[in-house]
Formats: structure tokens, sequence, C-alpha cells
């Protein structure tokens, strides 16, 4: 039997206007929609698929309603690491993530493979260190046999030299990339019952080192000057006088 | 110095974000002073890439080799590259931002203890080290310190041009042959399938290109836009999304992780302009975009739009050129 963790992150969903802390150290929340990342969505499908699994967050009161989200597509326990995610690393959080792995004596780490916050492609490996456990980078899908000397793990890449296969004994780190598999809907029953699931609360184990920022920035906007030829399908026309100006088609 | 983990293309050649990146290297090597710059490459080298490196200022290039290296392990490679690190007491590591780049990367900085910075743009000081990178998406950025020693990060893709150096460098090649933990062998990639073939030489020398991106609906929503592509005697580019849901292969995408583009006209339908995407196409003549949003980044960006579905405007134009042409 598999013992699966998922590690999902409340983060700003970036296609909604970002908008910065007067301090310049965070998104606004107040501005934002919030999310877990598309990588950490498919994480969650794997697990779920894999067998019982619990979902672990490092973040502040609001970050329930992610977990909240997993359990309602079948996640079966939740932990909340009750802190300001913005304060914690990346080293930070994998050592919190390792506290949780030791505790429940999981067996196998599903993570994205990067945040779409912070997006420092990093936890995942650096949590592989910390437990001394393997680690595959970038799954698409995530299968475990029973074997002869205890289960094994397949994971298949889209790697740069074509597709990939990994196959390692567990325990290990795996990290998820979005498009191998697709994260189901919740259903109303979901839902319901994962409101009555207790979400065992944590204290980090230890303060965190930091994470080297400095400030955020926003990128300068660019000044538009569009030309707009039309609407719909009537602006064909328009369009191929322009293809015929630019030389792209013969006229 | 520096060091800079290349990869290497099935030709053997660099590839060009890891040319981007050496160009990147050496800008921080002059701010230093004139700091050597060294490369590690995996497996044996090809006849042309030391010559290559050196044209972009590479003083050595590291070659690991051995049976750890025949196949891919992302803790293999990082201790071969912290071991020439450590031979040569580098102050910096870096590669590329592609997912090797900062896989190998990330296992570089949790093995030495440090930090990790990815998919930086710029550098804007030496004391302490700070670099700007891309956050939320690329919606925002972060400028951020890398106090300790090596300082490990990835660049970007297409954030820098891969100019060579004014004075090349010696890349004279040195055969590295490290001992690997087997525990470093355990995550390692035991079979891979047929490579897609790379395809994307005629991307990036196409004169019109036809991009396509979420709003493309499915894998079957592309036949009008081939049929445009043909038309214009073009070639199709595509966004992450569309190669990360498998709708066309990898060697189409267009962005920071795919090809850089640079037609006469560029015509991306469906996509909303994000800025990973946009490092990809940005140096295109001309962009009309065909967007259901007006608002969409690409649109504003672009210098001309069709505001509209893509599945009745792109028909619609491809009955107005054959109309022409038959008339
Ligand atoms: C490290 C990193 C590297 C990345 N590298 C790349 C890269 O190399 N290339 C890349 O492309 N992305 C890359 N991305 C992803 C990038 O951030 C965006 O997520 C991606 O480009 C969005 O793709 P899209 O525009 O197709 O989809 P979306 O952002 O979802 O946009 C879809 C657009 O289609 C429009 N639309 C929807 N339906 C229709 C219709 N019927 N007709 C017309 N328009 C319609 C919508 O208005 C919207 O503007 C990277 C991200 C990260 C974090
Ligand atoms: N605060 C957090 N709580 C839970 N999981 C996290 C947290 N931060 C990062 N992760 C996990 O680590 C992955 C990689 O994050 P990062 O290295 O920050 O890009 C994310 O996709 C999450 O699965």
């Amino acid at each position: 039997m598999v013992a699966p963790l998922v590690a999902v992150k409340r983060v700003v969903d970036s296609s909604s206007e970002v908008v910065l802390t007067d301090d310049a150290q965070a998104v606004d929340g107040r501005f934002a929609g919030f999310t877990m990342s598309a990588h950490e969505e498919c994480a969650v499908e794997l697990a779920v698929r894999l067998g019982e699994s619990r979902v672990v967050t490092l973040g502040d009161a609001d970050a329930v309603e992610q977990l909240r989200a997993a359990l309602a597509v079948g996640c079966t326990a939740a932990t909340h690491l009750v802190a300001d995610p913005q304060t914690f690393g990346p080293a930070d959080v994998a050592r919190e993530l390792a506290g949780v792995v030791r505790e429940h004596g999981h067996d196998l780490v599903l993570l994205g493979n990067d945040a779409a916050d912070s997006g420092d492609f990093q936890v995942g490996i650096r949590l592989a260190y910390e437990l001394g456990w393997p680690v595959v980078n970038g799954a698409q899908t995530v299968t475990v046999e029973d074997g002869p000397d205890g289960p094994t793990a397949t994971v298949h890449v889209s790697g740069p030299d074509g597709h990939e296969t990994y196959r390692l004994p567990l325990p290990a780190v795996v990290t998820v990339l979005e498009g191998g598999v697709e994260p189901r809907y919740p259903t109303v029953p979901g839902r319901m019952k994962a409101k009555k699931v207790p979400i065992e609360e944590r204290e980090p184990a230890a303060p965190p080192a930091g994470t080297g920022r400095v400030r955020l920035l926003l990128p300068p906007p660019t000044p538009s000057d569009v030309q707009v030829l039309g609407k719909g399908a009537e602006a064909a026309p328009a369009v191929v006088d322009l293809f015929e100006r630019l030389g792209v088609i013969a006229r | 110095m520096i060091v800079v983990l290349v990869e290497t293309d099935l030709s053997g050649a660099a590839v060009e974000v890891s040319r981007e990146t050496v160009a990147f290297a050496r800008s921080l090597a002059e701010a230093g002073g004139g700091v050597p710059i060294d490369a590690v490459v995996v497996g044996e080298p090809s006849a042309g890439l030391a010559e290559q490196l050196a044209a972009y200022g590479v003083r050595d290039v590291h070659a690991l080799t051995g049976e750890a290296f025949d196949a891919f392990s992302g803790a293999a490679w990082a201790a071969g590259v912290l071991g020439v690190r450590a031979a040569k007491n580098a102050v910096v590591v870096m590669a590329a931002g592609t997912p090797r780049g900062n896989e190998v990367m990330a296992h570089v900085a949790a093995r030495a203890g440090v930090a990790m910075a990815a998919n930086v743009l710029s550098f804007s000081g030496l004391s302490p080290f700070t670099v700007t990178r891309q956050v939320v998406g690329g919606a925002a950025l972060e400028e951020m310190e890398l106090g300790q020693r090596p300082a490990v990060f990835t660049v970007a893709g297409h954030a820098v041009e891969a100019t060579p150096a004014p004075t090349p460098g010696v890349g004279n090649v040195v055969v590295e042959r490290p001992v690997v933990d087997p525990a470093d062998l355990v995550a390692r990639v035991v079979s891979t399938e047929e490579p897609e073939p790379d395809l994307s030489g005629s991307l990036k020398s196409a004169k019109v290109v036809v991009g396509a991106g979420r709003g493309a609906g499915s894998a079957d929503g592309f036949a009008d836009l081939l049929e445009l592509t043909e038309l214009l005697d073009g070639s199709l580019g595509v966004s992450r999304v569309v190669t990360s849901l498998g709708w066309r292969p990898h060697h189409e995408q267009v962005g920071q992780t795919g090809s850089r583009i640079s037609p006469d006209l560029y015509i991306p339908c469906g996509i909303s302009g994000a800025i990973q995407h946009w490092a990809g196409c940005s140096s295109a003549k001309a962009i009309l975009a065909i967007n259901t949003d007006a608002e969409a980044p690409m649109v504003t960006k672009a210098t001309y739009a069709v505001i509209g579905d893509l599945h009745e405007v792109v028909p619609a134009i491809n009955a107005e050129i054959r109309r022409r042409r038959a008339g």
C-alpha cells in the first residue's frame, strides 16, 4: 500500500491583475484571486489515484481553502503548517515538509514542479535531500507496483530527449508537471465530505532562514498602439489586404 | 571562476539558451574584473563543441564522462558540476532556465547548502550579489540577494542575446571521469522513447508564423490554423499550454522554453501573450493578434488585431485568400 503525501501552495491567480503591497514584499491579496497551481492539481490527481493521500500546505489561515479543495477531490487527510509563506524560503518549506513526512510515515511525496507565485523550482528537490530520498522531476504520470523488494514507482517524464521513464524503489519524491493527467472536478458529495475532515494544525518546527527577497517589482507597462482591423469574420478582407500590403501573399 | 552547465542538442552543439547563458556569464565576469568562465557538458564532446564555446568566451570545457552519465540523473549531473566547482573554487554556478537547467541547479544548491534563484533576467549589483528574476508567472519581478558562495542561478530563456565574445576564449577540453555515488543514480532515466524529431529549424527561419494557443480549444482545433499556415507558406508556432496538453509537439513551441522566432509577420491566435511567450516572439517585425479578449496582453502589444473567435475569423481569412486567388 502506498501512502502518498501531496504538497500544495495557495498562490495568487496570475491571470488576475497583480498589485503589490506598499512595502513591495508581496502581491496584495486584497486585489487577487487565489488558487493552487496547475502542476499541483495534477499532483493531487496522481496522489488520489495512488492511494489514501494526505495533503499538506504551509500557509496562512486562508490556505485551508486549498486543503479543502484537495480533500474535495479525494485526499483523505490534511495537515496545515500555519505560517506566513512569504517569509519561508524553499529550504525552509522543504524542512517543514520533511517533518510531516517523518511523522506520518509517508513513502511517496508528490509536489508541483514549481509554485506559480515564487517559481523557485526547488522545494521538491530540497525535500528529497532532507529525507535522503531519490527525486524525479517534472513527472507526467506516476504508477506504483508491488515487487519482491517492496513498492517500485514508474515515472514518465516528457524530457528534452523524448519521453523518458524512471523506475525506482520507494520511498521517493516526485515533482509533477501539468499535462499528464486530467484533474477531476469536485462533486457535491465530495465537497460535503471535505468539510467534515479534521485538519491537523502544526507550528513550524523552526523559524525560517528566509527567501533572499529584496523586493518585488512590476514590469513596466508597454504602451499600446495596436490597430484593430475589425471584429469577427467580417475582418477577413481587411486582414487579407494587410497580407498583401506586407507582401506575405502575392497580390 | 564561473561555471556554466551547457546543454547540447542531438547533433552535439550547444543549444541557443545555453549560449545565451554563457553570454550572461560574460557580462558577470566583466563586472567582476575578468573572471574566467568554464563550461560543463555531459558526455563526450562533439568535434565542434569546444570551438563553438570558445567563440562565446569559454576557457575550459569540462566533459563529464563515464557510465554514470550515459543516462540522465539530476543528482549525478549536479555531483559532476560540483566536482568542477570544487576543483576550481568557482564563485558562481549557473545554467539556462530549461527544465534540465532548473532541475540540476536545484540539486547543486541543495547539495551545496546555498540558495538558488530560478529564471534570472539580469543582475544589478555584485556586493551583495543581487539578481532580478521572474515570479508570479512573469506578472512580477523579484529582486533577490544571493549572498552565499557559490551563487547558484538559472537564466530565463531569451533574456539576453546569444552574442559571441569580442575576444574568444581558449576552449580547452578537459575530460572528467567523476566517481558517482550509487545513491545519486537511483533516480535515473532507464529508457527513452524515440525522441520527437526536432523540426524547429523551419519555424525559426519562417517569414510568416501562425501561432496557436489555448484558444484552439483541443487537439482537433488546428485544421483552420494549419490551412492558414499553408496558404501563407509559413510555419505553425504554439504556446506552452498547447504542448503541455499534448495537442502539438514540443518543437513547435515558441517562447522562453521554446524557440525564438523573428518572422516578418506573426499571427498569434488564441494566445494571451504571457511574458514567457513574448520572450520568443518579441522580435517579429509585425504581429497580428486574433483573440476574443481585446485586453489580452498579446492584443495590446500587437501591431494589428482582430477581436473575435479564431474558429470564425481564421476560416473567413482562409476563404478570402482562396476567393482572391480564384478570382
Ligand atoms: C518558467 C516558465 C516558462 C514558460 N515558457 C513558456 C514558453 O516557452 N512558451 C509559452 O507559450 N509559454 C510559456 N510559459 C507559460 C506562460 O506563462 C503561459 O501560461 C502560456 O504562454 C499561456 O498560453 P496561452 O496563451 O495559449 O493560454 P492562455 O493564457 O490561457 O490564453 C488563452 C488566450 O486565448 C484567448 N481565447 C480563448 N478562446 C479563444 C477563441 N475561441 N478565439 C480566440 N481567442 C481565444 C483568450 O482570450 C486568451 O487570451 C512558461 C511559464 C513558465 C513559468
Ligand atoms: N508553502 C508551501 N506549502 C506546501 N507546498 C509548497 C509550498 N511551497 C512550495 N510547495 C510545493 O513545492 C512545489 C515547488 O515549489 P517552488 O520550489 O517554490 O517553486 C510547489 O508546486 C508545491 O507543490
